[in-house]
C-alpha cells in the first residue's frame, strides 16, 4: 500500500509530455532534430581546415578524395571545389538560426497583438482583426522582396550610424556588435520581414483563444479582487496561452524556413559565401543538365531540408496533440 | 445601518444588430431591484435559470457598469466608480463561484491562488503572505501540503474550499456566493454550505446567497428574494417565506422541493414553459402572463412594486399571482 499515492497520481489525464512520448512521429522527429542542430553547430569546428575554403576539385562526386589536401569529400563538392558537407552544416545553421529567429518575432508580434485584440473585445477587436485580414490579402513574397530592397541599404547606415556612435562614445560592445553584423545586415533585414509576415496566423489563433479564456470564471474572480487588466493578461491568460504558443512556434520555423529557401532560391536572401539550404538548391539546381548529372548538389540540400521540415511539422502535430484535451482522451 | 442598499438597480445590455451593429433592443437582465443587507446577515437570492441572479451578483460586486439605480456599500455609493477607484473596496467585497473547477486557474498552485488577494491589495511581505496562506488552508479544513499543489488534483469540494479561502483572504465583509454549491455532489454540499456558516460566524460575514432551488437556501439564509425576469417577486425572513407565501411564483418553487417521502407526495402545480426572454419581456406581471392567468389583463400598467404586506414581508401585487 506504500505507492498507494502514486497510482492515483496516475489516474489524471495525462500531461502533455506523456503523449508527445507516446507519438511516434513526434518523438522520431524531436530526436532528429536536436541530432542535427548539435551536428550543425559542432561538427564545422572539427572538421579540417581544407574542407572550408575553395579548392581546385571542383564538381567532385560523393566520397571523392581531395585535389588540393589529403580529404574525403563525403557529399562531393560544388563548383568552387568547396565541400559540400560543410556547407550544408553551415547552411543548417543558417537556415534553422533564420527560422527561429524569426518565428520567434513573429511570435512575439502575434502573442502581444492577439491578446490585446482578444482581451480588448468589442470595436477594437474588430479593427485589429480587419487589419488582420488586410494584411493576409498582401502576398508574402512580394512584401518581403520589396521590405528588402527599402531597408537593406537603410538598415547597413543604421547600423554604420551605430558604429561611428559609440565609437565616439566609447562604447566598446556595441561598436563591435555593430561591426560584426554588417555583413548580415541582408540576413537581418529578412529575418525581420519575414518575421512581419508571419504572425497574422498567431494573432488569430491567440485572439480565439483568449477570447474563450477571459470569459472563464477565474478571470473574473481576479478581477473582483481588483487585479488589473496588463496583470490578468500576463499572470492569468499567458500561462494558460503558453501550451498554444509552443505548439505554434514548432509550425511556424518550418513555415519561416521554407520562406527564406524560396528567397534564397531566387537569389534574393542569403549569398556567397554564406549558405542556407535554399541557396544550396540554387547551386544545385544552377548546374543541372541532361549531359552530365551532378545530382549531389540537389539531392542532399533537399534531402535534408525536407526531411528537417517534415520532423518540425511533425514534432508541431504532435505537440498539438498533446495539448489538445479532446484528443488527450 | 445596513451594510449594503440596492435601490431600483437595473442591469441592460445591449442587443446589436445590423450591419452597424448597433444597440436595436435591450437585454433587462436585472430590472428594478431594490433591497438592503446588513451586516453579519444572509439573504438568499432564488430563482430560475436566465432570472438575472447571477448579473445581479456581478452588477453587485461591479464587474459590470450598472445601467442605471443606486449600489451603496459601506456607506460608499459605488454604483459609478471607475475599475481604479474601485480596487480598496474591493477587499471588503468578494465573490465564490458557482464550477470551482473554472474559478481556479488551472496553471496556478493553491499557494499562488491564494496569494493573488494579498498581491493584488499590495498587503503583507513574501513571508506573511506564506503564513497567511497557511492559515487560510486551516481554516476551509485543508492540509498545509495543499498549497503546493494544482487545483486538478482536488475534488470538487476541496477545489470549492479553496474558492473559499480565496474568497476570505483579505477579510470581506459581505461575499457574494454565486451557487457555490450546485456544481457539488449531494454529499459534500452540505460539508460546504457548513463551512460558509461557521466562517460566517467568526468573521461576521454578510452573505448574498445565490441559488437556483429554495431547498439549499433555506439552510443558509436569514431572509430570502424570490427573482423572477430580473425583477424580485417576493422578500421575506426565510420562516416567514417557507410558512406563508404570499406570490404564486414562490408557492410554485416550494412545491419544486423534492420529498423524500413518495406516499407525502402533495398535489403540486408544475410551472408551465421556460422563463420568457428578458429581451421583449411582457407587459404586466411577467409571471401571470407566462401562467395564462384569466386575471392576467388586469395588472397590466398596474404599480408592480413591491409592497410590505406583514412587517418585513415584501410582494410584488397583482390580480393574477397573489
Amino acid at each position: 500500500m506504500a505507492d498507494a499515492p502514486k497510482t492515483s497520481a496516475s489516474l489524471h489525464r495525462p500531461d502533455g509530455w506523456e503523449i508527445v512520448r507516446r507519438s511516434k512521429p513526434a518523438m522520431i522527429s524531436l530526436v532528429f532534430l536536436a541530432v542535427l542542430v548539435v551536428l550543425a553547430f559542432t561538427v564545422p569546428f572539427f572538421l579540417p581546415d581544407a574542407l572550408k575554403t575553395t579548392s581546385n576539385g571542383a564538381f567532385l562526386p560523393p566520397l571523392a578524395s581531395g585535389v588540393d589536401a589529403p580529404v574525403t569529400h563525403v557529399c562531393g563538392t560544388d563548383k568552387n571545389g568547396q565541400d559540400l558537407f560543410y556547407r550544408l552544416l553551415t547552411g543548417a545553421q543558417v537556415s534553422m538560426g533564420v527560422g527561429i529567429v524569426g518565428a520567434a518575432i513573429s511570435l512575439i508580434i502575434g502573442t502581444l497583438y492577439g491578446m490585446i485584440s482578444g482581451f480588448m473585445g468589442g470595436r477594437v477587436d474588430a479593427l485589429m482583426m480587419r487589419v488582420v485580414d488586410l494584411l493576409y490579402a498582401v502576398p508574402r513574397i512580394l512584401f518581403i522582396m520589396i521590405f528588402i530592397a527599402a531597408f537593406d541599404s537603410v538598415f547597413k547606415d543604421w547600423l554604420d550610424g551605430i558604429r561611428l556612435w559609440s565609437q565616439e562614445a566609447g562604447w566598446k560592445r556595441l561598436e563591435e556588435a555593430a561591426h560584426y553584423l554588417m555583413p548580415y545586415s541582408k540576413i537581418v533585414v529578412m529575418i525581420i520581414s519575414l518575421g512581419l509576415v508571419e504572425w497574422l496566423t498567431m494573432a488569430r489563433i491567440i485572439r480565439g483563444q483568449v477570447l474563450v479564456l477571459r470569459e472563464l470564471t477565474f478571470v473574473t474572480a481576479s478581477r473582483a479582487m481588483g487585479q488589473s487588466n496588463w496583470q490578468i493578461l500576463r499572470k492569468h491568460l499567458l500561462p494558460n496561452l503558453s501550451t498554444i504558443i509552443l505548439t505554434y512556434l514548432t509550425l511556424t520555423i518550418p513555415a519561416v524556413i521554407l520562406d527564406e529557401s524560396f528567397l534564397s532560391f531566387l537569389g534574393l536572401g542569403i549569398e556567397d559565401p554564406a549558405a542556407s539550404w535554399g541557396s544550396l538548391l540554387k547551386d544545385g539546381a544552377q548546374v543541372i543538365n541532361p549531359v552530365e548529372s551532378k545530382w549531389w548538389l540537389l539531392a542532399f540540400p533537399a534531402v535534408l531540408m525536407s526531411l528537417s521540415l517534415l520532423a518540425l511539422n511533425f514534432l508541431g502535430d504532435g505537440l498539438r496533440d498533446a495539448f489538445d484535451p479532446k484528443s488527450a482522451d | 445601518m445596513s451594510l449594503l442598499t440596492v435601490q431600483n438597480l437595473q442591469q441592460h445590455f445591449p442587443v446589436r444588430g445590423g450591419v452597424l451593429r448597433r444597440a436595436v433592443a435591450s437585454c433587462k437582465a436585472v430590472d428594478g431591484v431594490s433591497f438592503e443587507l446588513g451586516k453579519g446577515e444572509t439573504l438568499g437570492l432564488v430563482g430560475e435559470s436566465g432570472c438575472g441572479k447571477t448579473t445581479l451578483g456581478k452588477a453587485i460586486a461591479r464587474l459590470l457598469k450598472p445601467t442605471s439605480g443606486q449600489i451603496t456599500f459601506d456607506g460608499q455609493d459605488i454604483t459609478h466608480k471607475s475599475m481604479g477607484e474601485l480596487r480598496p473596496m474591493r477587499r471588503n467585497m468578494q465573490m465564490i463561484f458557482q464550477d470551482p473547477a473554472e474559478s481556479l486557474n488551472p496553471r496556478h498552485t493553491v499557494r499562488d491562488i491564494l496569494e493573488e488577494p494579498f498581491i493584488v491589495q499590495k498587503i503583507g511581505t513574501k513571508e506573511e503572505r506564506r503564513k497567511w496562506v497557511l492559515d487560510l488552508l486551516d481554516k476551509v479544513g485543508l492540509a498545509n501540503s495543499a498549497a503546493e499543489k494544482f487545483p486538478f488534483e482536488f475534488s470538487g469540494g476541496q477545489r470549492q474550499r479553496i474558492g473559499i479561502a480565496r474568497a476570505i483572504a483579505l477579510k470581506p465583509k459581505l461575499i457574494v456566493c454565486d451557487e457555490p454549491v450546485s456544481a457539488l455532489d449531494v454529499s459534500v454540499q452540505s460539508q460546504v454550505l457548513n463551512l460558509l456558516l461557521d466562517l460566517q460566524r467568526d468573521m461576521g460575514l454578510s452573505y448574498l446567497f445565490i441559488a437556483h432551488g429554495l431547498s439549499v437556501v433555506k439552510h443558509m439564509s436569514d431572509r430570502v428574494a424570490v427573482m423572477y425576469l430580473g425583477k424580485i417577486m417576493e422578500l421575506a425572513p426565510a420562516e416567514m417565506l417557507y410558512h406563508s407565501p404570499r406570490h404564486a411564483y414562490t408557492k410554485a418553487l416550494l412545491d419544486a422541493i423534492p420529498v423524500p417521502d413518495p406516499s407525502l407526495r402533495r398535489s403540486r402545480k408544475l410551472l408551465q414553459g421556460d422563463v420568457p426572454s428578458p429581451i421583449n419581456p411582457p407587459p404586466g406581471c411577467a409571471f401571470g402572463h407566462r401562467m395564462k392567468h384569466p386575471n392576467w389583463e388586469q395588472s397590466v400598467g398596474m404599480d408592480l412594486s413591491l409592497k410590505e404586506v406583514s412587517p418585513g414581508h415584501w410582494v410584488q401585487l397583482c390580480p393574477c399571482c397573489t
